[in-house]
């Protein structure tokens, strides 16, 4: 794809997401709309890792939960100002992603999959035991609201807005590495490390490097939750939600950053949406999940485009039909 | 630290780990056939325990009765997973049918939420509860029972691979699929045989250790992922690894629990298995492979 066409797209989505909430009328769809957004940031650097570098991480969770919870006992026990415990919060989130990425992406496959879970495990079993810091599986409740500089953003509709403002910063930020040589290099170690390194890629630098960006991403998305929310608990930030963003990235079309978008924005309504089925909702979570899995192996994205193609080539016949006629 | 107690960790350790090992031996069968990680194989294995439970409050069997009713209930869903789920897009990368059990997980635990609702059950003792005394440790009677059938299943699988013509293909199936094929196996009918195995292996592990650590329609998901960290601790696709590395696993968290804190036991075992993993990359028995290029 293009550069361009992805900026055209970058540019599509935000101006969808900036008109969204007048329509939507109702607070609790925006909310909804937000943890959307927050979910897709994960999501479109968990992609670079999965669907570009070929890695995987089962850990993410963990890294969203280190940056909510590093701003939150700074902001709210320390008293640091929320705009530099945020800061502060995705720099630790990236520096721990790099402690981590430089043993366990020597790994492959699914050994790199244990590795990323075990670390994600034992932190979130770090999140639920240190209560002291954290407020244990009860949560942490009490976090000061979004500010920056002096000025606090006291509606949810600004905080939206300027969550939006960081997702299309961080779609932008993976267009220009998919597009420049470190985006080449990456897709050159997915197809052939070996290959890659005769080619004189340093492919450990490129894999930790993509390593921490995405962590970093999922860093960004922890502290605006945590500020959005005031509140946090161990119970967001477990393994299952770790294998719920690779299932977004998946669902969405693994090697594509907007159907990562996609697949976060899906797999967050979709919950939302069958509540009013009440007690079979899991139920057809899961049925949906194996059916679209089954029938759309190159995920939505895939599927769009499929539909896309058709509807386009059913206008052009009857154009030419017309044509003839 | 004296010798009783720390004998008495090493049991519970053992008991543990022997349905971690089951669960693992679980993943290796269905890896070694289809190259796929199973997530639904904690759901075997909670099925195993739940079905028993079920089936002996609800219909008043005798518990041997209700465990061997559980456990052929639980491989047939095995099978229907595979033709519902997996048959029907084989061919599709590895990534696609590993979420695609992940979906069948969340069903499989979703239906048993439904019809058992979230309580906790426990299966009755096989044999009593009256502990036998073993070197100053007590030795509860079903952590004998753990044990033997865990090595029954063992022996019974080794010699399923190694004697019976339909374990031998399964062999070959893990090898070379193309090559199996191309030599007369149905490679469709021993992936079939591979989840059944899977979910026969992974039920009888819930339903030994019910009676010991209690059971709920969610004990899936942590099992399942023990039984993932045995497979790899022990090098994925080594059956023997997988059940030593359930072992060790099960060790290493008793110890922890008992000389640690029991708090931290699950990060301790998986602290070291990070350890052990950066040190070893490619697990304790595995092969390192050297792929051509």
């Amino acid at each position: 794809m293009g550069y361009g066409r992805d900026m055209r797209w970058l540019c599509g989505l935000l101006v969808l997401l900036v008109l969204a909430p007048p329509l939507l009328g109702n607070n609790y769809y925006l909310t909804v709309l937000t943890m959307c957004c927050l979910n897709a940031m994960i999501a479109v650097g968990l992609s670079l890792l999965v669907g570009h570098a070929g890695q995987i991480s089962l850990g993410h969770a963990g890294f969203y939960g280190l940056a909510a919870y590093t701003t939150a006992a700074l902001s709210t026990t320390l008293g640091v100002p929320v705009g530099l415990s945020m800061l502060a919060g995705v720099g630790v989130t990236s520096g721990v992603a790099a402690l981590v990425g430089l043993p366990a992406l020597k790994l492959k496959g699914h050994y790199l999959a244990m590795a990323t879970l075990g670390f994600g495990v034992i932190l979130s079993i770090l999140f639920n035991e240190t209560v002291a810091v954290t407020g244990g599986p009860s949560g942490f409740t009490g976090i000061p609201r979004l500010s920056l500089f002096g000025v606090e953003f006291t509606s949810d509709l600004s905080v939206y807005y300027f969550i939006i403002a960081i997702l299309g910063l961080v779609v932008w930020l993976s267009f220009n590495i998919l597009h420049s040589r470190v985006g080449r290099a990456l897709r050159a170690l997915h197809t052939s490390e070996k290959a890659a390194q005769a080619m004189g890629i340093d492919i450990a630098r490129y894999k930790l490097f993509i390593f921490i960006v995405s962590a970093a991403f999922a860093g960004l998305a922890g502290v605006l939750y945590a500020h959005y929310l005031t509140f946090i608990a161990p119970a967001s930030f477990g393994f299952l939600f770790s294998v719920q963003l690779i299932v977004m990235v998946v669902l969405g079309g693994m090697t594509s950053v907007p159907g990562s978008i996609v697949g976060a924005f899906f797999l967050t309504v979709l919950p939302e949406f069958l509540r009013a089925f009440e007690s079979i909702e899991i139920l057809l979570f899961g049925g949906i999940l194996v059916l679209c899995m089954m029938y759309l192996p190159d995920g939505l994205a895939g599927g769009f485009h499929r539909l896309w193609r058709l509807l386009g080539r059913l206008v052009y016949v009857r154009h030419s039909g017309e044509d003839n006629g | 630290m004296d010798l009783p107690s720390l004998l008495q960790y090493l049991i519970t350790g053992l008991t543990v780990g022997a349905t971690y090992g089951l669960t693992a031996l679980g993943f290796t069968i269905i890896f070694n056939t289809t190259g796929i990680i199973n997530f639904a194989q904690g759901e075997f294995v909670m099925l195993g325990g739940m079905m028993s439970v079920f089936f002996m409050r609800a219909l008043g069997l005798p518990e041997p009765a209700a465990i061997a009713l559980a456990v052929a209930g639980t491989t047939l869903l095995g099978a229907l997973v595979e033709r519902l789920a997996i048959r029907p897009v084989r061919d599709c990368p590895p990534i696609n049918l590993v979420i695609i059990t992940i979906g069948v997980s969340i069903l499989i635990r979703g239906a048993a939420m439904l019809l058992w609702g979230k309580d906790t059950f426990a299966l009755p003792p096989f044999s009593g509860s009256a502990p036998l005394p073993f070197l100053g440790a007590a030795l509860m009677p079903q952590t004998l029972w753990v044990l033997a059938i865990s090595l029954l299943i063992l022996a019974g699988l080794k010699t399923f691979f190694a004697r019976s013509i339909h374990g031998k293909a399964m062999l070959a199936c893990s090898f070379d699929p193309k090559a199996a094929a191309l030599v007369g196996i149905g490679v469709d009918r021993m992936v079939l045989l591979s989840f059944m195995i899977s979910a026969l292996v992974g039920a009888v592990g819930g339903a030994i250790l019910a009676p010991i650590t209690l059971t709920s329609f969610d004990v899936g998901v942590m099992l399942g992922l023990k039984g993932f960290a045995a497979c790899i601790l022990g090098g994925l696709g080594n059956p023997f690894g997988a059940a030593a590395g359930g072992l060790i696993l099960g060790v290493l968290e008793s110890l922890g629990a008992g000389l640690i804190s029991s708090a931290y036991k699950d990060a301790l075992a998986f602290v070291i298995l990070l350890v052990l993993l950066f040190v070893r990359p490619s697990g304790l028995f595995g092969q390192k492979d050297g792929k051509r290029v």
